[in-house]
């Protein structure tokens, strides 16, 4: 098993940046393709739905149905509702909290 | 907190529209603070210790990105899976600048800053204006609270994650609670949503299958969604 170490700290640091660069200050205000556009634009929706998956369904390799996919569930609810980020972080946690103090 | 804006706003004698700008600014910078508390406990219950989650913040400053490594690390998975899945995240703040080199004028080095503030929060608050003076200040502004209030949080959260067991307060689930609520604006346009799903699933069917965090790359591939028109 891996750990956070220095390493992927610094790496993570230079990569994040380098990006950053390259789309405000080296290809600036230039135009990319349409289509490379709107597949970059879908990027958060497709990996941040993957990271609620695996958040919520797996520990480790094995997937797993236990008080987190409550809490997720709860949480979905209230964003589906619009409720503002802390409202959703509260519930998602409290009810993932209560399910584990009951079972 | 509206008292401190209120001061704020004073001080620096400002437009009404501008005073707009600055309190939606500080207000969603708060709230980002509070995501930073839970990227710090999340760091440090991961193995990191508190300086470096407190690097990570300040140097990294893309928070799905910080998140997405962490989570990996925390799942058993390698620092090369890590990598690979926050880099593909952290590629749309290139994108994002993409965006705003068309609306922040100034010296190179001014822009090497600006960099470093192009974020999520800071886009989607500069988007929003209507006229080029709020956008750059809206930017600026944004991407400046953003930025202390996630230090801040992240400070906290490491500090206070070393004495604490997150899965007594659910706070395992506090972090795909807060991805929900991020991602749930992309989930109301039809290739957003149709990416999302995609990429949820690919996820779920490739987890017991590749290493930890791989499947978070596999997802990767929903974008390809976007060559169909919207």
């Amino acid at each position: 098993m891996s750990e956070i170490s220095w390493m992927l700290v610094l790496v993570l640091a230079a990569g994040a940046y380098v990006f950053k660069v390259l789309g405000l200050v080296v290809i600036g205000a230039h135009k990319l393709p349409d289509v490379v556009d709107r597949c970059l634009i879908l990027i958060p929706a497709a990996l941040i739905t993957a990271l609620v998956v695996k958040d919520t369904f797996s520990v480790g390799q094995e997937l797993v149905l236990d008080a987190r996919a409550l809490g997720v569930g709860a949480a979905t609810a209230a964003a589906w509702r619009r409720a503002p980020l802390v409202v959703v972080i509260v519930i998602g946690a409290a009810v993932t909290a209560a399910a584990r103090a009951i079972s | 907190m509206s008292n401190l804006v209120a001061v704020l706003e004073r001080q620096l004698d400002l437009s009404p529209e501008l005073r707009r700008v600055v309190s939606a600014s500080v207000t969603l910078g708060a709230v980002v603070g509070v995501f930073g508390i839970v990227f710090g406990v999340g760091a440090v219950s991961a193995g990191g210790s508190v300086l470096q989650a407190c690097v990570m913040s300040l140097l990294v400053f893309t928070g799905a990105s910080q998140f997405t490594a962490v989570s990996v690390i925390d799942g058993g998975g390698t620092t090369g899976s890590a990598i690979s899945s926050s880099m593909l995240l952290a590629a749309r703040n290139g994108v994002y600048g993409l965006t705003m080199a068309r609306h922040l004028e100034g010296s190179v080095a001014r822009r090497l800053i600006a960099a470093q503030l192009t974020i999520d929060e800071s886009t989607a608050m500069a988007t929003a204006q209507t006229d080029r003076r709020s956008r750059s200040a809206a930017f600026w502004i944004t991407g400046l609270s953003v930025y202390l209030f996630w230090n801040l949080g992240t400070l906290i959260g490491a500090i206070a994650g070393s004495s604490l067991n997150p899965e007594t307060y659910g706070l395992d689930a506090a972090l795909p609670a807060g991805f929900v609520a991020m991602v749930a604006p992309h989930f109301f346009t039809p290739n957003g949503r149709l990416a999302g799903v995609i990429g949820g699933l690919i996820c779920l069917v490739t987890i017991p299958f590749v290493p930890v965090g791989l499947s978070i790359l596999c997802a990767g591939v929903a974008v390809l969604v976007g060559v169909r028109r919207p």
